[in-house]
């Protein structure tokens, strides 16, 4: 359904701008940007970006559309309720500008594909809706390289910023880490779920993400760089911060990417539930790096017996007495279907704290005997 | 002496104001356990402290003059 592709029509208004014009319009149309999360942010932000003529958009989320999203998420119609929101955005907006490139992701952003997705876009915008999501895409920006413009919203404020971006080659990028540099305890923060938003607030707050995409990428006005906006819906203040890199921040962040693939943010993030819980995939990319200890926790006459790669054998009943201590870093626990593993990485987790990675295998043993090939 | 520290996001629900005043504070550690004090429900919540529009990351000298700021993060989206 192209269009005749007339850039002169479509985008005439922005065209006639002297400040703007051809150069600025071809820069947008040659860039590349990645947008996680396609909900109240996403969806303000993607309308806005399609619009201009972004040339290659990508949509990353693996949420379906509910009726309690549309106050806000205004991509989506009731005809898309249950439906995935990626694709319904990427529909909703291919419509709007045919003219343009967009990627719909119906998944979910992990340790495991962010780094080769952040590495196909020239920049990252974060309108996800939670911490371990926030703080996976800030590492990542900061081992890609790529630029993040980060928004927040809760209840009548938002925040915007750009992180991971210096306009002068000298100046060392602030990061989202800079400015809040370890991520909440579970609960202690309020999401929009919990604490609801004014529907209109990531309207402004995605608009505002998608003006500092145009300008960071065309280079007209100035762009948010190492600054915070924090925006009042109820009174119309604004605040400005300046931000700077700080020290210690560096040490926060996964060192190198397999350190990256290997941290559960999640659990850093306090989320409670399953968060120990790794698929048969990431099971088998994690198993294979060096300082991983595997352990089977079922009893010692259960089968089937696995002989596919090295581990220990430590009965859960067992796990607190014989299991000491491990020179290793990371520590992955298995059984029959995930449940006992699953009791042991909690109890191992407490023990150990945040100074060893712990995880279990969903589905257990018989669920990754299955996917082996024949 | 007394400083005024403008309040986001759930900060305003905990203390049900905007701006606070402050009296008898001379650094930003002492700014922390006067409000500590003042509004028990402010401790342990997570926030940074803005002094003059510039994020701060260790304690720091204030006065009357000095714009105070304390800033939670968001998760919304």
């Amino acid at each position: 359904m192209k269009t005749d592709n007339n850039i002169y029509e479509r985008y005439n208004r922005q065209l006639i701008l002297k400040e703007f014009g051809e150069p600025a319009q071809q820069k947008l149309l040659q860039a590349k940007v990645l947008v996680v999360g396609a909900g109240g942010l996403g969806c303000a932000c993607l309308q806005y970006l399609a619009a201009a003529g972004l040339g290659s958009i990508g949509i990353i989320d693996n949420d379906k559309v509910a009726l309690h999203n549309l106050h806000r998420q205004v991509l989506y119609t009731v005809n898309d309720i249950g439906l995935p929101k990626a694709e319904q955005a990427a529909r909703a907006l291919q419509q709007l500008n045919p003219d343009i490139d967009i990627r719909a992701f119906n998944e979910r952003l992990t340790v495991l594909n962010a780094i080769g997705l952040f590495r196909e876009y020239d920049i990252i915008i974060d309108g996800t809706d939670n911490f371990s999501s926030r703080y996976m895409i800030n590492d990542a920006c900061v081992l890609t390289g790529k630029p993040l413009i980060y928004g927040a919203v809760s209840k009548f404020e938002g925040q915007v910023a750009i992180f991971n971006c210096s306009i002068q080659h000298n100046e060392q990028p602030v990061n989202y880490r800079d400015l809040f540099p370890q991520p909440p305890a579970a609960g202690e923060i309020d999401n929009c779920a919990e604490a609801g938003v004014l529907g209109v607030l990531p309207g402004i707050i995605g608009t505002m993400q998608a003006n500092e995409t145009i300008k960071l990428l065309t280079g007209i006005g100035t762009a948010l760089v190492n600054r915070l906006i924090t925006f009042n819906a109820l009174n119309n203040q604004l605040y400005e911060l300046q931000l700077t890199p700080q020290n210690e921040t560096r040490n926060l962040i996964p060192v190198d990417i397999a350190a990256f693939e290997t941290t559960n943010y999640d659990w850093l993030c306090g989320v409670a539930g399953n968060n120990f819980e790794i698929s048969t995939d990431e099971f088998d990319k994690l198993r294979k790096q060096d300082g991983v200890l595997l352990i089977d926790v079922r009893e010692y006459d259960e089968e089937p017996a696995v002989d596919e790669f090295a581990h220990l054998r430590i009965p859960l009943a067992k796990l607190g007495k014989e299991f000491a201590r491990t020179e290793k870093d990371t520590i992955i626990l298995f059984c029959q279907t995930g449940k006992r593993s699953a009791i042991a990485a909690a109890s191992l987790a407490t023990a150990f704290g945040e100074t060893k990675k712990i995880f279990s295998l969903a589905g257990g043993i018989l669920n990754w005997k299955q996917k082996q090939p024949a | 002496m007394q400083v005024e520290v403008i309040l986001f996001g759930q900060l305003t629900d905990i203390t049900g104001r905007e701006k606070i005043l402050i009296a008898n504070v001379a650094d930003t550690d002492e700014l922390v356990k006067a409000i500590e004090q003042q509004y028990p429900g402010m401790a342990g919540i997570k926030y940074v402290i803005a002094a003059d529009k510039k994020l701060i990351s260790k304690n720091t000298v204030i006065n009357e003059k000095t714009e105070l700021a304390l800033l939670p993060p968001f998760s919304g989206g």
